[in-house]
């Protein structure tokens, strides 16, 4: 039955980022509950490891991620959509130009 | 060769009964993560067993017929081996019966709750490592193999259950009691690990490992983590024995009735 | 903005097929639709765990064995998966567990069956996984992003479950004749209940209309329902056996099969709690999670007693 403060004692959530291979940045997998660091690395390893997905393992508590605010995106992100002249096809150059 | 498959299957036995009981968790773990930790340290024991088991049924397949008859007590496999059918793993694991299983009397105890079963992984697992470390040299490449493979596994098995055992040690009051008497519980059991049968003193220094002397790692590597979990090191001399020469306590029949089922009740079929 | 402008802004969301995410605003009832379908199904992954448990210790080779326990462990993950996506919504998993304990929440009704033989395994893998991969894999676009980037997973690992299942039914079906009479007796068994857990028909699924105009829901539960039972008549074929309805027929016209009536009493009860197996079901899951209290309750005094010794700080990422 429920108990009145059930989730006193809940253990915290960490989001896992997994290396899949060497080379490769870390990638957000998932999350899931441990009880410190330690344990959650361990944990990340039996959840988001048993096929070979991963090399190298990063946690962090969950409540430390600090996340833009989903209704700036508009004044953080639209502005760099007039900035075509930071991409390379930006740029017209001769066919014959090789390795540039 | 008669010794080394002994052996061979004292090893398997050990790897299947253990990783059976921890199978029985699946489902029923005290939370999420935890019950898929366990279910992992299951899988790497069930895999063991069936490395070890296939090494022991291709040692006993190569011996001359006459040498194979009366191996095993059990009828079931006496019968095919009588035949002149080779066996396999199954067989090994489905046919055999109580008396013929060679492994720790400690690897057939219940599960109990959660402190038993840490406890019995606990004593298990610190054993385990320091038994392939020295299982890697043998000049068995076959067993060689096997315990290079699982001694990786069983590396990250030790660090887990010590983790727990410090945890419900230095825990809540109600987990140290717990943690403490499954500690004693269990601790008439750990002596068998060291106890040699004549197949283990026959194979020690070649192919097999001198478990004797790994005593006193072993006491000094428990003792330093029940000691960190702020608990006390059981005490008592007397120590059961006799699950490596066959002599169980009334918990294998059980585990065999289970595990046993549809290979006893639907003979001969493939599933 | 105005709730209205949110209210705009996130259904042209949704008409442009852009995920939501969990810190964008939704409505409030987008949200508790999601809690309870994302917890639903969370709970049916681990309550699932429980009828093919039953056999992990009883598995007829080694082989077997390790299949079968890998593929229950794969539900837990699968579990674990989802009450994380629920989690993102504002729910705590401990909320969900004792929704699931309390009998406020449900869970797939087809987990209240019991598994009699080794055969179960099989139909379980084969049908029962087979029906949820049909929904599962529709719920890969689902709109809510934690929700469909966590089916994706799961489909992922969930494409060994059917073969397996399949493979033990193929198996038996080549062997002797009680091996064969196991295995029809499993598909008997479990034809009815896979087909119902496509849930109730189109005219009977209040929900559907909102959850298809969310996107929570990308197909009705008859066109899914419809999909399986094409693809899994030919299957059967290939095991030789029959499934139990005879109304099941090829109908040219529509390109589809018709079959019977499904026995809606029975599914409606099942669900309320009158299935064979409701209660046990419920009580093992509630005793594992009562049984397992003071185990959390240490390692969470035990992290406590560690964080005031030392105020450390754990290992640097690298």
């Amino acid at each position: 039955m429920p108990e009145q403060n059930s989730n006193k004692n809940e253990w915290p959530l960490w989001e896992v980022f997994i290396r899949s291979k060497a080379g490769l940045d870390h990638k957000h997998a998932g999350s899931l509950h441990a009880i410190d660091a330690n344990m959650a690395i361990e944990n990340a390893r039996d959840v988001y490891t048993r096929r070979m997905e991963g090399v190298s393992i990063w946690v962090v508590e969950s409540k430390y991620i600090h996340a833009s605010d989903p209704d700036s995106s508009g004044a953080l992100f639209d502005p760099a959509n007039d900035k075509i002249y930071r991409h390379p096809t930006f740029y017209d150059l001769p066919d014959e130009l090789t390795h540039m | 060769m008669k010794n080394q498959i002994l052996y061979t299957l004292q090893l398997s036995d050990n790897a299947l009964i253990y990783g059976h009981r921890l199978s029985e968790w699946c489902g029923h773990g005290p939370i999420l993560e935890q019950d898929i930790a366990l279910t992992n340290i299951s899988l790497d024991y069930l895999g063991q067993a069936r490395s070890f088991y296939q090494h022991a049924a291709n040692l006993f397949n190569a011996l001359p017929q006459a040498e194979k008859q009366g191996m095993f007590l059990s009828v079931a496999l006496e019968e095919k081996i009588k035949k002149g059918e080779s066996i396999d793993e199954d067989d090994l694991a489905y046919l055999r019966d109580g008396w013929d299983f060679r492994n720790l009397l400690i690897t057939e105890q219940p599960n109990g709750d959660w402190a038993t079963t840490i406890a019995r992984a606990f004593y298990f697992d610190t054993f385990n490592y320091l038994f392939y470390t020295q299982l890697k040299k043998s000049t068995d490449l076959q067993l060689a193999a096997v315990a290079e493979k699982s001694l990786k596994e069983v590396t990250y098995h030790k660090r887990w259950s010590a983790e727990w055992v410090i945890r419900l040690g230095d825990g809540t009051n109600e987990s140290h009691v717990k943690m403490q008497t499954a500690l004693n519980d269990l601790w008439p059991f750990t002596g068998e690990m060291f106890r040699m049968t004549d197949a283990e003193k026959d194979m020690a220094g070649n192919a097999g490992v001198d478990t004797a002397a790994l005593y006193d790692l072993w006491l000094q590597e428990v003792a330093a983590v029940v000691d960190e979990a702020t608990l006390k090191m059981p005490e008592g001399a007397w120590m059961q024995d006799g699950g490596k020469n066959g002599r169980h306590s009334e918990h294998l029949g059980y585990i065999l009735a289970e595990l046993q089922f549809i290979q006893r009740a639907y003979p001969g079929m493939e599933w | 903005m105005t709730v209205r402008d949110f209210q705009e802004a996130f259904d042209e969301k949704i008409d442009k097929e852009i995920a939501i995410e969990p810190r964008d605003w939704m409505p409030d009832n987008y949200r508790k639709t999601l809690i309870r379908q994302i917890s639903q199904h969370a709970h049916s992954e681990i309550v699932g765990m429980l009828p093919e448990g039953n056999w992990i210790t009883r598995a007829p080779s080694l082989r077997r064995k390790a299949v079968l326990l890998a593929k229950v462990q794969d539900e837990a993950g699968h579990g674990l998966y989802l009450y994380s996506a629920a989690e993102t919504l504002g729910i705590s998993r401990d909320e969900m567990y004792d929704q699931l304990h309390s009998g406020k929440a449900k869970y797939s009704s087809i987990f209240n069956y019991p598994t009699t033989t080794w055969a179960d395994m099989g139909a379980i893998g084969w049908l029962v996984d087979g029906a949820a991969i049909m929904n599962q894999v529709a719920l890969c676009r689902t709109s809510y992003g934690p929700y469909a980037r966590a089916m994706v997973r799961i489909c992922k690992e969930e494409s060994f479950h059917q073969r397996q299942g399949f493979e033990i039914l193929l198996q038996m079906s080549k062997g002797t004749e009680i091996q064969r009479r196991m295995v029809q007796d499993a598909i008997d068994r479990w034809w009815w209940p896979s087909l119902m857990m496509f849930g109730p028909s189109d005219d009977n699924s209040p929900n559907t209309a909102q959850s298809m105009r969310w996107r929570v829901k990308r197909f009705t539960n008859d066109e899914l329902r419809q999909r399986f039972v094409d693809v899994t008549v030919e299957q059967c074929k290939i095991l030789g056996m029959t499934l139990p309805d005879p109304e099941l027929k090829w109908n040219e016209e529509k390109g589809h099969y018709d079959f019977g009536a499904i026995n809606w009493e029975e599914f409606w009860n099942v669900v309320n709690g009158n299935g064979p197996c409701n209660k046990e079901r419920l009580e093992a899951r509630a005793k594992a999670w009562e049984n397992g209290k003071w185990v959390r309750d240490a390692a969470f005094a035990y992290s406590e007693k560690r964080k005031e010794r030392s105020g450390s700080k754990d290992s640097k990422a690298a």
